[in-house]
């Protein structure tokens, strides 16, 4: 991959972030409003993808690292009165904490271990929140109040709550994050990532430090849920308790593995095909839960490297 | 009522629950143990056993008892060919790799769970217990059928037992566990005992189900605690240990029984959670389990 010229990537990158800003003016209100929320998940799919993708480590409980930054924001401007930007970063302090507590704990495991005591961190996490509900609201979940959701840049306040706002704030937020992740996977740290996917006990052979590095995957990925989390609640108001159920655990592996995993832009085309394949599925039926049962099914058995892993196996080797 | 009839009361409770968690359990543990992939539908596998009984007992009308007894039979044999069908067209052709299977089994339960909730409909509809006779004690009046639950549980536990250590069947089953790719070689049809095994984990919850439909009614949501509860036996008993996986039922049952009588059952379970992933995390081959492999 080292001797393909780097310009070709930030190219690609650039014109996707280029089309989606484009897609802004072009798209009608409700396919605006709902790509809006597409680019925030997209941002929680890219943060497992990080872990899940590129150091191999299955999480079932990825939803807590969401519903920290989810809660961290909300939490802040519901009791503490916060504007938007402390908020979000309580949201990602959360978030970092959070998820540097559950890597220490949950790497001492591995494999389907693993997967176990990160649902059961998760399902923890989501207990307390039900239980605390007189802070949390239960599970009613809170209204972020809109004159919070303000963001003021120079003199200009930008409400959150305005549709051409939420828009492109989600996809300054996306595009940051894309570009951070393109960065970090063809780093240095993201090779010694994939060597540990790969080959755990060679790559500690060859002299690395796996358990720190491994953390610090688990640290960056969980942060990057917990500000998916945040610009959540400041750009949609809702601070809910289901954002944190089993169900937002397993919603992001689906994405990541429909698009593809460890690919860079895997996670937006899973977030958007399957946002859209249910969108369209819960026009005919209510029982949206089933296609994603029967996509599962069929990812792992016929597909199991996802839209862009078989375009870059087939035709595109330089993919990131 | 005072607190020493207050406390036995929950200690019959909380039997109760340790019988039908033991056998749900057991179910998962057997899977696990001898095909090492983690099942997560197997909640959803008890939900059906006992969505079936109630199709299967007002369909057939007539005295409770007939309805009940045909469940308890029907039931366990429908949820078991679903289970073979599914390890046979899904798990067999993803070769038992833990990550995929786990993916698989997730599909599978929303599967089952929204085909439920499809021609089931989202009310909790109970079935008619086969008999409904009350044990007067001193203090309170209990259920006799409550109590048969406890020992139909002993019974099944127990031949589960004899089968694996007594029978062809379970040396069979034991030597795969042990080593696949030598009972392989041994002529041992590996690929059918591990269909069968599968079926079997989920005979055992349907059975499970059917047990406790009379006492808590059928839902289509029903199958959550029961995986969750079977996890934490499992992985307190030792992942595949069988000895364990009954030692930790019955603790895990009783304890749940008499705490979410006496605590919030919201903070109760909150801990219980919190304690199993620390025993996960510290102590991986569970707390009575012998080391793995």
């Amino acid at each position: 991959m080292r001797d393909i010229a780097p310009a070709r990537f930030y190219a690609l990158h650039l014109a996707v972030i280029a089309v989606l800003f484009a897609l802004n003016f072009l798209l009608p209100a409700y396919h605006h409003g709902l790509m809006a929320r597409i680019l925030v998940l997209a941002v929680f799919a890219m943060g497992y993808n990080m872990l899940f993708g590129y150091a191999g480590l299955l999480s079932l409980g990825h939803s807590m690292f969401f519903a920290a930054g989810l809660y961290g924001a909300g939490l802040a401007v519901v009791h503490l009165g916060w504007g938007a930007p402390p908020a979000f970063a309580a949201g990602l302090a959360c978030g970092a904490v959070l998820s540097l507590v559950i890597g220490l704990l949950s790497l001492r495991t591995s494999g389907v271990a693993f997967m176990i005591v990160t649902m059961m961190f998760a399902q923890v996490f989501y207990l307390a929140i039900l239980y605390f509900a007189p802070w949390t609201g239960g599970d009613q979940g809170l209204v972020v109040p809109r004159q919070a959701r303000v963001l003021t840049i120079g003199d200009q306040p930008f409400d959150l709550a305005d549709p051409q706002v939420r828009y492109l704030t989600a996809l300054a937020l996306f595009a940051a994050v894309l570009l951070a992740c393109l960065a970090l996977v063809r780093s240095r740290y993201g090779r010694v990532l994939v060597a540990i996917r790969e080959n755990e006990e060679r790559t500690t052979m060859l002299g690395y430090d796996t358990f720190s590095n491994k953390l610090a995957a688990v640290v960056v990925s969980g942060t990057i849920c917990a500000a998916a989390g945040a610009a959540y609640a400041l750009l949609f108001g809702y601070v809910g308790s289901n954002f944190a159920g089993v169900q937002y655990s397993i919603l992001p592996l689906l994405w990541v593995l429909v698009g593809g995993a460890a690919t860079t832009l895997g996670p937006l085309l899973g977030t958007l095909t399957m946002y859209y394949v249910i969108d369209v599925a819960s026009g005919y039926t209510t029982a949206y839960l089933l296609v994603v049962g029967v996509v599962l099914i069929l990812l792992v058995l016929f597909f199991p490297k996802g839209i862009l892993g078989s375009v870059r196996q087939r035709w595109l080797g330089w993919l990131p | 009522m005072a607190f020493g009839p207050h406390l036995l009361l929950a200690t019959l409770e909380g039997l109760v629950s340790a019988a039908v968690l033991s056998l749900t359990a057991l179910g998962l543990s057997l899977v696990f143990g001898v095909m090492r992939i983690v099942n997560v539908a197997h909640g959803e596998f008890f939900m059906l056993g006992a969505v079936l009984a109630w199709a299967i007992a007002s369909t057939l009308g007539g005295h409770p008892a007939l309805g009940f007894f045909a469940a308890l039979v029907l039931s366990p044999l429908i949820v078991g060919a679903i289970a073979w069908a599914s390890e046979r067209l899904v798990l067999s052709r993803l070769n038992y790799d833990p990550e995929a299977t786990i993916v698989a089994t997730i599909g599978l339960l929303y599967i089952i769970q929204q085909l439920a909730l499809t021609f089931y409909g989202p009310e909790a509809r109970p079935v008619a217990p086969p008999f409904s006779y009350r044990l007067s004690l001193p203090w309170f009046g209990y259920s006799a059928y409550k109590l048969s639950v406890v020992a139909a549980a002993i019974v099944l536990l127990l031949s589960v037992w004899l089968v694996l250590t007594r029978t062809k069947i379970g040396l069979v089953m034991r030597a795969t566990q042990y080593d696949r790719e030598t009972a392989q070689a041994f002529a041992i049809p590996v690929e059918r005992v591990y269909a069968g095994v599968f079926a079997l984990g989920a005979m055992l919850a349907a059975i499970a189900a059917v047990l406790i439909v009379p006492i808590s009614q059928a839902h289509y949501l029903m199958g959550q605690d029961p995986l969750l509860l079977s996890f934490i036996v499992v992985i307190i008993g030792g992942l595949g240990s069988l000895r364990g996986t009954l030692v930790a039922a019955l603790l895990i049952g009783l304890s749940d029984g008499i705490v979410s009588m006496f605590f919030s059952p919201t903070l109760a379970k909150m801990i219980a959670t919190l304690l199993v992933a620390m025993v996960l995390v510290f102590r991986p081959q569970g707390l009575f389990g012998a080391t793995q492999r």
